[in-house]
């Protein structure tokens, strides 16, 4: 005889499950944990880098950096220097979930960080699945990619908490619209805070180090 | 294209299921996937398919219920129906939209028969 039985459960409980264990570690350390997501080549690994040569003295950053394959991105980021850097190459995964990351985490030295940044695997699809313990999502956006990106990639733009558009330089070269962009976003989020930067000139560089100093001071008064 | 992982893990926690509920095989695994979820149905039942092709559970049949986007406004306190992901409320123009549907990755059932020892 055929029986039916209910088990209304998520899907991914175990990764949420350890994603809950991470965020739980990382509040208790007032550690301030931000997940990096984008298409490939927005310029997460720009960000990261400027962040950490002009932070370095500010504030104490660890870094993992996510990739499919090769270790270049981590390698490009220790240069950037003064931190903790680890590469975790997923092996094919388009995406980190929980439990990789929480790999990497016990190996690392937490006790003076203050930011921990995790650059997900360029996707706009699937990262945004997988819960990390992050305190929130990082969405970047550049000039060179189209302008109805958040509305081809809800899920991502709607879960996460900040927009970065980057290569502003650039505009002009392209039929991109920087207001179009920014509308199509907050339709998706209207909570979404906006920054506008070029990682490669410096533009608007310093809002994001504010807002990140910002993040920490207000974690660490928790 | 991360559903064959999930189709992965709905297929282990099924086969978990079974072996707590004493089910001699399995007939339907029933998933709950919202419009947000950021798992698309046809890979998902593609995947599925590829990942139980050959084995024990080759047969079983995945019914993929998909839950559209539901939000309450925040603002004036009405349902607000979110079309085309438009996170704007109908009635009062906020965009301050708590969702309560369409964020779903679960596994409602599983369907199948019991052992008879």
């Amino acid at each position: 005889m055929s029986t039916n039985i209910p088990i209304e459960k998520k899907v991914l409980s175990e990764n949420d499950r350890l994603a809950a264990k991470i965020r739980t570690e990382l509040t208790d350390r007032r550690i301030v944990a931000l997940n990096l997501v984008s298409s490939p080549g927005s310029g997460k690994t720009s960000l990261l880098e400027r962040t950490l040569e002009t932070m370095r003295d500010r504030l104490q950053m660890a870094l993992i950096a996510g990739d499919v394959q090769t270790e270049n991105d981590a390698a490009r980021l220790t240069r950037a220097g003064g931190t903790i850097v680890r590469p975790l190459i997923t092996g094919g995964a388009c995406h980190l979930d929980a439990r990789m990351v929480s790999g990497v985490l016990d190996e690392l030295d937490l006790s003076r960080v203050d930011v921990l940044f995790i650059e997900n695997v360029g996707n706009l699809v699937c990262p945004s699945s997988y819960d990390l313990g992050e305190d929130m999502k990082v969405v970047l956006i550049s000039t060179t990619e189209g302008d109805d990106k958040p509305l081809k990639y809800p899920s991502m733009f709607r879960r996460s908490s900040v927009m970065v558009l980057n290569k502003i330089d650039l505009l002009g070269t392209s039929n991109f619209d920087p207001e179009r962009v920014k509308a199509n976003a907050l339709q998706i989020n209207g909570n979404l805070k906006i920054l506008e930067v070029s990682c490669t000139r410096g533009d608007g560089l310093d809002e994001w180090y504010e807002w990140l100093a910002g993040m920490v001071k207000a974690k660490k008064k928790r | 294209m991360h559903e064959l992982q999930i189709a992965t893990e709905i297929i282990d926690i099924a086969r978990r299921e079974m072996i707590d509920h004493q089910l001699g095989s399995l007939e339907e695994i029933g998933v709950v996937l919202g419009a947000l979820s950021g798992v698309d149905p046809e890979a998902l039942a593609f995947s599925f398919e590829a990942a139980t092709k050959d084995t024990a559970l080759a047969e079983v049949r995945l019914n993929i219920e998909q839950v559209a986007v539901e939000a309450r406004c925040n603002a004036c306190n009405r349902e607000a129906e979110v079309e085309k992901f438009v996170f704007i409320c109908p009635h009062c123009g906020s965009r301050d939209l708590n969702i309560t549907r369409g964020q779903e990755l679960d596994i409602a059932y599983v369907r199948g028969e019991v052992e008879t020892s």
